[in-house]
């Protein structure tokens, strides 16, 4: 299986590659366009701040690239915010590809949310074997409102979609590559798709 | 609802796991890989290595040490010990930490915290903070309680907290090694103080402890080494009576 782990210089990666190296794939890292068109599997990851995340895919030309991707793409952490409309960090626009838009948590509570928070409400094939109310590991400050796309719900301070998924592309907030057996069975299920 | 965190800490020293380990069917409780896999088949939800290496080749081993463990663990894991520049963290991260943590670094230089938080964003930016009550003033000391600053705990954290830190690991040096329990009185002002998560280190002998850091002392994790290590507290036992007790937890 040909997975390739689009590499644009956001954050830490090498935790996603070796998750998968776990589950016996040796995901590439690359952001070359033919390569990535070419691969089975896509994992868009992301870690740090939108705005400055959304310039380095437009300067690589990505940004025109990944709406267009026929195959599973799974976007992770900010990569599934990147996904959507808009966010409010930078105030970014985002690729468009889900229907919701991405808002920072009040200080009502901790921000950001850091740690082992549940997901409900599990609606896609990415959570086959997976029990309601697992436990997935998050940080971030900013969260994508419900919508028709959201496929997993997780509460904190509000309601907010967890993952979302449209035709073949999926997002998630939570991190499967650090979220114990739970997380590597999304993983794996994503391999499946 | 989110849960309270229960975190292993681990001292490193250049490249074994320090401070007599005595853990269950491990055969080489020195190795640092062995030990973090089996707290994550345990239930820990999370580790925290520190390094206390004093040499430069100590410092290479960590890192990687530091790769080893993001090959084979599968929970978030902290680096901590030693950090005093963007270049020190961004090999740390490159290899797979998930955090890092500065302590007399940013004491010294506090625009380090604001600079890793601008390059990798707040969220992988623990700021570890030691301190001890003298005259009923919370005063913050470097290297491991040796050396007094002029700063305030509240003060600090709250600067911190601006500058860009996404966690504050707090170490009460009255409390640490007595196993009599967490500071709560100084975790629960810090609470009120700052909006970003506070770790709790220092002093968890029994389980009422935690269960009184996450009451009384509002913390969002709670660290400990040696109870875990010599299994004097079952991790999974006590997350089980955390639950009973009605304390959000993982399990």
């Amino acid at each position: 299986m040909n997975v390739v782990i689009i590499n644009y210089g956001a954050g830490n990666i090498k935790s996603i590659q070796f998750a998968f190296k776990r589950l016996g794939v040796d995901a590439i890292l690359s952001n070359n366009p033919e390569k990535i068109e070419s691969a089975d599997k896509i994992i868009f990851p992301g870690v740090g701040e939108a705005s400055s995340a959304m310039k380095m895919l437009k300067n690589s030309g990505l940004d025109i690239l990944i709406p267009k991707l026929k195959l599973p793409v799974l976007g992770i952490c900010l990569g599934m915010q990147l996904m959507c409309l808009e966010t409010e960090e930078g105030n970014t626009e985002g690729l468009g590809i889900f229907n919701t838009k991405v808002k920072r948590f009040s200080t009502s509570s901790k921000v950001p949310q850091m740690g082992w928070n549940t997901i409900y409400n599990l609606k896609s094939e990415l959570f086959k074997n997976v029990n309601e109310y697992e436990f997935m590991y998050l940080v971030h400050s900013y969260y994508a409102e419900n919508c028709q796309e959201c496929i997993s719900t997780t509460n904190y301070q509000l309601e907010y979609a967890s993952a979302l998924q449209k035709n073949n592309f999926y997002g998630v907030q939570f991190h499967p590559e650090k979220s114990s057996q739970a997380g590597e069975q999304i993983l794996k299920n994503f391999l499946e798709l | 609802m989110l849960t309270k965190r229960i975190i292993p800490c681990l001292d490193i020293k250049n490249g074994r796991t320090v401070k007599g380990i005595n853990f269950m069917d491990l055969r080489d409780a020195g190795d640092p890989v062995a030990l973090a896999k089996k707290y994550a088949t345990i239930g820990a939800d999370e580790l925290v290595f520190l390094d206390i290496s004093a040499t430069r080749e100590g410092r290479k081993t960590m890192q990687d040490l530091v790769l080893k463990v993001a090959e084979q663990v599968n929970i978030p894991f902290t680096v901590g010990g030693g950090i005093s520049s963007v270049e020190d963290v961004d090999i740390l991260l490159k290899n797979g930490a998930d955090k890092i943590s500065v302590n007399s670094s940013a004491v010294k230089r506090p625009e380090l915290i604001n600079e890793l938080a601008n390059r990798y964003g707040s969220q992988c930016v623990v700021v570890a903070i030691d301190a001890k009550k003298n005259n009923d003033e919370w005063i913050v000391y470097l290297a491991g309680g040796t050396i007094r600053t002029k700063l305030n705990l509240f003060d600090w954290a709250k600067e911190v907290e601006q500058l860009g830190a996404g966690e504050i690991l707090f170490t009460s040096m009255n409390n640490d090694g007595t196993k009599k329990g967490f500071a709560n009185g100084a975790l629960a002002k810090l609470s009120t103080l700052v909006n970003i998560p506070i770790i709790a280190s220092g002093g968890a002998g029994t389980v009422q402890h935690f269960t009184d850091v996450f009451r009384r002392g509002n913390a969002d994790a709670a660290l400990a080494a040696s109870v875990f290590h010599f299994g004097e507290i079952d991790i999974i036992d006590l997350k089980q009576e955390l639950k009973n007790k009605n304390i959000e937890v993982r399990l």
